[in-house]
């Protein structure tokens, strides 16, 4: 590839499709913090934060103001470049996840076709799975370099529970690309679309990939990494300040990667259920919008239940998280993928 | 200069230089982390020749799983400087012969080969996409294949077992 072949419009196209990703996901990261709070009291029968501005919705610019202008300590006997690498590299592991994820449909106009996909590789899904597998290291170089044995233990805590249930998810994925016959997102999308959603054909891969993005994003009932009051804390807690913001912050975008993972995998992307969009004859910006709008609620509703589950389950001890994982999640995985792989060379022979 | 010639130049100035900071550094962590960045650096050289899912396998098991492993066994066992052994100076001069004679041997090995016919097709190539790949595992090398399978397999029991109490 020679630099002539990068136009200048090209050039253009990725770098506002990639700030308003980034964008995108800042947004959502934040409001998903005023949605936990405005759902937490809602199911508790009380208020939720409603001072800063009208409904409270000025609530995680409030929070996020008050993070800034913390007292920022640096612990003496840290290694203060680890110590520092460690919420950065959260923060920038959560924010590639999103480059391959289709987020709407393709803008056909007369010019060209507009992807609304920063990269469209033949590696797609695997990427987020290698991005995922690295995103142990935000967590084990912060807790270790606060020298602190109690970081220390929440991170190896933290980064067991990681690497354990990335097995199963990676072991559903696998069914699904039975299916499909494609790692391109795209192509994934488009197979949904043509047969129908994932999560019909593969309802126990969905529900072991959703327990699985769960532990992934340290949520209840697997957030024993944040379990401050029986586990005192977990490895951030020498962090103060916005570090620790970043941290807590990275695992909303984290959330939000994940469930927009889920949908396109499972729930057929951008697609909208039981019609056919691309006969309305909509112009082409309008229809990618639309599609755009349709991935959102997708979106939406799993973060949803993603906090729905957290105000309702106690979490785990550790030792049942393990055995979880790897004596029921693993094998029954394995069972999933035997069996999809069973019913498909059937039907094929 | 083509893009794929200056990103060959990054790359490579990244993994050599990464590289020599694994060796050179006094700590473990440190060095862990560096070979951490090589990894990386190599895998961008897998892309640059096509190889796509070589790339990103090389990323998820020794970027993403053995690293994680060596780390969570360095991070336990708190090495540091006051803990260092001290070495002996014949030890690190059998250190310095055996590395120059693997050099040596490397170095001679190479020289026979035909780099110049076997020169690698930057960018299109398509051996190392995962469909042509798995194509050629499952078919030509299918026997080495499942091998394979089955020595990670008995890896695995023995690993169970070991670490099973009795």
């Amino acid at each position: 590839m020679d630099f002539a072949a990068i136009t200048l419009w090209f050039l253009l196209e990725k770098v506002i499709l990639i700030a308003a990703i980034i964008g995108l996901s800042f947004f959502v990261a934040m409001y998903t913090t005023l949605a936990e709070r405005k759902v937490a009291g809602w199911m508790q029968d009380r208020m939720g934060p409603n001072r800063a501005g009208p409904f409270g919705i000025l609530q995680p610019l409030a929070d996020g103001g008050k993070l800034f202008f913390k007292e920022e300590i640096i612990p003496v006997t840290s290694n203060r470049i680890l110590f520092l690498l460690g919420p950065a590299l959260a923060m920038i592991v959560a924010l590639v996840t999103s480059t391959v994820i289709p987020w709407g449909a393709p803008v056909v106009t007369t010019t060209g076709t507009i992807a609304l996909q920063v990269t469209d590789v033949d590696m797609g899904i695997l990427i987020v799975f290698s991005v995922v597998s690295v995103g142990v290291y935000g967590i084990m170089i912060g807790g270790w370099a606060s020298n602190n044995k109690f970081s220390l233990l929440a991170a190896i805590r933290g980064a067991s529970q990681m690497v354990s249930y990335e097995l199963p998810m990676s072991l559903a994925l696998i069914a699904i690309l039975f299916m499909t016959g494609s790692l391109k997102m795209s192509e994934i999308v488009l197979y949904q679309i043509n047969h129908g959603w994932n999560i019909v054909y593969q309802p126990l891969g969905f529900l072991l990939f959703f327990i699985c993005a769960l532990a992934e994003c340290n949520r209840t009932p697997f957030d024993l990494p944040e379990a401050e009051n029986e586990l005192n804390f977990g490895y951030h807690q020498e962090y103060s300040s916005m570090k620790l913001g970043f941290y807590l912050f990275a695992e909303y975008i984290n959330m939000f990667v994940s469930s927009a993972v889920m949908a396109t995998l499972f729930l057929g992307g951008y697609d909208i259920p039981f019609v056919n969009e691309a006969a309305w004859g909509l112009s082409p910006w309008v229809y990618s919008l639309l599609s755009f709008g349709v991935l959102m609620a997708k979106v939406s509703f799993l973060l949803f239940v993603f906090i729905w589950i957290r105000w309702t389950i106690p979490r785990f001890r550790y030792d049942q998280l393990m055995n979880l994982g790897w004596k029921k999640m693993i094998p029954l995985a394995l069972f999933n993928m035997l069996l999809s792989a069973a019913i498909l060379l059937w039907l094929k022979s | 200069m083509s893009i794929s010639h200056l990103l060959f130049w990054i790359l490579s100035v990244t993994a050599l230089f990464s590289a020599l900071m694994v060796v050179t550094s006094r700590n473990p962590v440190y060095s862990v982390i560096w070979l951490i960045v090589t990894f990386f650096a190599i895998s961008g050289h897998y892309i640059l020749l096509n190889a796509q899912f070589l790339a990103v396998v090389n990323i998820i098991v020794y970027a993403g799983a053995i690293m994680v492993l060596f780390l969570f066994v360095i991070m336990l066992m708190n090495l540091n400087k006051e803990t260092e052994p001290a070495r002996h100076k014949w030890l690190q001069f059998a250190g310095a012969v055996s590395g120059g004679a693997l050099l040596l041997v490397l170095v001679s090995a190479l020289k026979n080969t035909e780099l110049k016919s076997q020169q690698s097709l930057l960018v299109e190539g398509h051996i190392g996409l995962i469909k042509t790949l798995g194509q050629e595992l499952f078919s030509t090398y299918v026997i080495p294949f499942e091998l394979s399978s089955i020595l990670f397999l008995s890896a695995m029991v023995g690993a169970v077992l070991i670490g099973k109490k009795d």
